[in-house]
């Protein structure tokens, strides 16, 4: 009996090799051979239809423009939907689904919609929707803030409509970018399970995260989260600057990775593009790598309230003289940044030209041994290791900088997920911000950034260094009742100047934007400054 | 028979409390998962509220005891990114993991087994010494070193292979998206593969060689050489299949881990399955799929090492699984 069992079980182990051996052959035979069929089924598909192979370090979290603020959900909402007006490349408002738009008065901005446009449902796009979108923007978590200032939306006739603000308001067509309007009929009534279809969920299930209407260039035609989404032309769209029929984004997280399925040809256009990567798809040919100066600005926040000396004003000057804006761009972020020395970047309307980065050590000495604190001070500092391009290493080159002056600093890196409640909690004295403003303006800036914490006003929700000037908060809420640009822009330039001279903070660089593609697509005319890629203009050669 | 199945449960129920509770209190550490789901302007008392209304709030046994009731019934908590039931994700996404494993598997069984007998019977050939240092090398190199230089030389360099993804798949019974059935799906799981069995199979080689060696050495082969069987008998039947015990030891516990290493070689590809799904909830912050990950992926341990124990039982009559008659 046992005699048997173990001839038995004797040869199992023998033929289960001969079978795994022949298939592994059979495997490997099958790999090569395939490599020629399918390189020829690809190549006569081409002509046939155009198709972009897109990978994104991300893919948009819902089909809904309205459940998250976020870069990734406008640049899906710029594919799928279409907006009233939006930015052209140097920042001018261009006509979209409003073909012009007038001031009816202090409070009313005018807008004459495009007729004739459809949504992906069939229906007919009409002044009913846009009211319908406004008024679901007020419900939006994400959203509800920045129409804050809005009374709402008013339909004049089929094909004209007002935005009405409750007080003079200068940024309503910065707004306007923001209203992509969608289907008032398709996201009416309730779905199969019962709920409402405009109702905007975060977390669940809801209509809108799953069904689109839109009347955007692409339509939504398969999606599998996180792994795939194929957009569609769609047949009606009135602008036929493009000739993309359809689109495959792949979200490819890896940095390595999506630079090498650019390279090897499995894709056709990646953003972004890591910096260590940047000479080498530019030197690659048949590649075309576009890089802009991008919006996001990086700061360092100095505690007032947390560590006294960095309320001497000597001090904080002195830290501002010390640290190497130009070289921490050079060597740390290999030229893909652009140094600053104030919150706006060229094209804002704040950007204050004579404010440049103003790195000299002699001085920032003297201005140490002028201070209270001649000797130097300790401080601590967090700052991310995830969230900005290089972060970790900057705050690490910061702290070497600073130690040239006497303040020893103890540096706490961590990563994003728990990064921000530390943040908010002003756990160190020193903390690294990065900032995009949601409205395309320096105001933004200033009210998150550096006017004085408000806990009820909510001015001042991200400025953790505690500065404080109330010149500031008076001149950033002139500007946002301000509807002449002139006056505006010389507000916001005041605030950039005070701000420089107390040095309330260290502001570091604007991070550069990256896109690279094939050569044979007219990539450089497509993206933008707000990193919104319009592909629905792309056009393939 | 009975018996066995019972204690196993039972060990497995203890150690899935321990996991999730472990699991658990990571999650209550890990950060705020409101963060990722909101824009930068949303006021703090906006986040606390969205906090109130997912009971991110309330004390930690409290939660606790709700996800253990809802456990029970099947519920593992709901994936905030995909706003979907973290246990619907991540059944979405376990044909891909599997499959990967399964292929890696299959190359470090066939190539492991031929070369570590060879390697045992001739250990002074000039092959034998290259398959040895050649392991030492695949021994100490990361695997996302391995993979990213895959990706160089065949996708980037020589356009042999595809860089990432799985490519085309089918869908089989319904649910289960495989890649195994198309030119393309293959074509996309050779590399991954291969990065993921590099760390194993240089492990098993040297495993099965010195298992064999020391068999060789025994009194029992010599007497066989002694009665004169033939050599293929004396190397295949008698010495290898006492080699084998060890090695279904330590696979069995290996096949675990390389579902754990899958998480990194799921990364570097692209490859949709739940490694790089676990590392995304990780950044950010998707705390119930976090969860019910290590969840599963403890369910897959005690099922595989229960697996090995009836395998074990079967390849060496004398070994009897506890409480089996």
């Amino acid at each position: 009996m046992k005699l048997s069992t173990f001839k038995s079980a004797g040869k199992l182990p023998l033929l289960l090799l001969i079978l795994l051996v022949s298939a592994l052959l059979l495997v490997g035979c099958g790999g090569e051979e395939k490599k020629e069929p399918a390189e020829k089924a690809a190549a006569p598909e081409a002509p046939a239809k155009i198709t972009l192979k897109l990978a994104m370090d991300a893919d948009p979290v819902s089909l809904d423009p309205h459940v998250q603020l976020s870069g990734g959900m406008l640049q899906f909402s710029h594919m799928v939907f279409d907006s009233l007006v939006r930015y052209d490349q140097d920042m001018n408002f261009v006509p979209r689904l409003a073909e012009k738009w007038e001031r009816i008065d202090d409070l009313t901005m005018r807008f004459h919609l495009r007729k004739g446009v459809k949504f992906h449902s069939g229906n007919d796009f009409t002044a009913d929707d846009v009211v319908f979108t406004v008024d679901r923007l007020k419900k939006s978590e994400d959203y509800k803030g920045l129409f804050e200032p809005f009374v709402g939306a008013k339909a004049v006739d089929a094909h004209t409509v007002d935005l009405i603000t409750k007080k003079p308001y200068g940024l309503v067509l910065n707004m306007a970018t923001y209203v992509f309007p969608m289907d008032s009929k398709f996201y009416s009534g309730t779905d199969d399970k019962g709920k409402a279809k405009d109702t905007i969920v975060k977390t669940d299930y809801s209509f809108a995260n799953e069904n689109e209407s839109g009347t955007g260039p692409f339509m939504v035609t398969h999606r599998e989260q996180g792994v795939k989404t194929v957009f569609t032309r769609f047949a009606d769209y009135w602008d036929k600057t493009g000739n993309v029929e359809e689109i495959v984004l792949s979200p490819i997280k890896n940095d390595a990775t999506r630079v090498a399925a650019l390279l090897s040809g499995d894709v056709d256009f990646i953003m972004p593009v890591p910096p260590q990567d940047l000479e080498r798809i530019d030197s690659t040919e048949g590649l075309k790598l576009v890089t802009m100066s991008g919006s996001r600005i990086i700061t360092f926040q100095l505690n007032q309230k947390r560590n006294p000396a960095l309320a001497d004003t000597k001090v904080r000057l002195a830290m501002a003289y010390a640290y190497d804006n130009n070289g921490v761009v050079e060597k740390i972020m290999k030229g893909f940044a652009t140094a600053a020395g104030q919150m706006s970047p060229k094209g804002y309307v704040g950007h204050n030209e004579a404010l440049a980065p103003r790195y000299d050590l002699e001085k920032a000495k003297a201005l140490m041994a002028e201070s209270g604190y001649p000797d130097g001070f300790e401080a601590t500092m967090i700052a991310p290791n995830n969230r900005y391009v290089n972060d970790e290493k900057i705050a690490e080159a910061f702290v070497s900088m600073m130690s040239k002056i006497g303040i020893k600093i103890s540096l706490k890196t961590m990563p994003k997920a728990q990064y921000w409640d530390e943040f908010d909690a002003q756990a160190a004295d020193i903390q690294l911000i990065g900032w995009h403003s949601d409205t395309e303006d320096s105001g933004n800036f200033y009210e998150f950034l550096s006017m004085c914490r408000n806990t009820e006003t909510g001015y001042g929700q991200y400025n953790s260094g505690n500065y404080c000037n109330a010149k500031v908060d008076e001149l950033t809420l002139a500007a946002q009742t301000e509807t002449d640009p002139a006056k505006r822009a010389a507000d916001c330039q005041e605030v950039e100047k005070i701000q420089y001279d107390e040095a309330g903070f260290i502001p570091l660089h604007w991070q550069n934007l990256s896109w690279a593609s094939k050569a044979n697509m007219n990539t450089e005319e497509v993206v933008n400054v707000m990193n919104f890629p319009y592909f629905g203009d792309m056009v393939v050669k | 028979m009975f018996a066995f199945t019972v204690k196993r449960i039972l060990q497995a129920v203890i150690v899935m409390l321990i996991i999730s509770f472990i699991g658990f209190a990571i999650k209550h550490n890990f950060g705020d998962p409101v963060r990722d789901l909101v824009g930068q302007r949303v006021t703090p008392a906006e986040r606390a509220q969205i906090r109130e209304r997912l009971g991110l709030n309330d004390p930690f046994m409290v939660q606790y005891v709700r996800f253990l009731g809802n456990a029970v019934q099947g519920d593992l908590g709901q994936s905030y990114f995909f706003k979907k039931p973290a246990s619907e994700v991540i059944i979405k996404k376990a044909p891909a993991t599997l499959e990967l494993v399964f292929c890696a598997a299959l190359i470090i069984v066939v190539l492991s087994i031929p070369l570590g007998i060879y390697a045992a019977i001739k250990p002074k050939s000039l092959f034998s010494r290259f398959v040895m240092s050649g392991s030492i090398v695949g021994v100490s190199m990361p695997v996302f070193l391995t993979a990213i230089l895959l990706i160089y030389i065949f996708s980037v360099e020589l356009h042999w292979l595809p860089s990432y993804g799985r490519g085309e798949t089918v869908r089989l019974f319904g649910w289960w998206d495989s890649g195994l059935l198309t030119l393309d799906g293959l074509k996309h799981l050779i590399m991954p593969s291969i990065a993921l069995s590099s760390i194993m199979l240089p492990l098993f080689i040297r495993l099965i060689r010195s298992e064999m060696m020391e068999v060789l050495e025994s009194e029992y082969v010599k007497y066989a050489w002694a009665k004169g069987i033939k050599p293929r008998r004396v190397w295949l039947v008698h010495a290898f299949k006492n080699t084998l015990l060890p090695v279904i030891t330590v696979g069995g516990v290996q096949l675990g881990i390389m579902v754990a290493f899958t998480i990194l070689t799921e990364t570097v590809f692209q490859w949709q399955g739940m490694g790089s799904m676990f590392i995304e909830s990780v950044e950010r912050s998707d705390t119930s799929l976090m969860v019910a990950y290590l969840v599963f992926v403890g369910i897959i341990f005690v099922l595989v090492n229960t697996a090995v124990d009836i395998i074990y039982g079967l390849v060496n009559p004398t070994v009897r699984v506890a409480g089996r008659q």
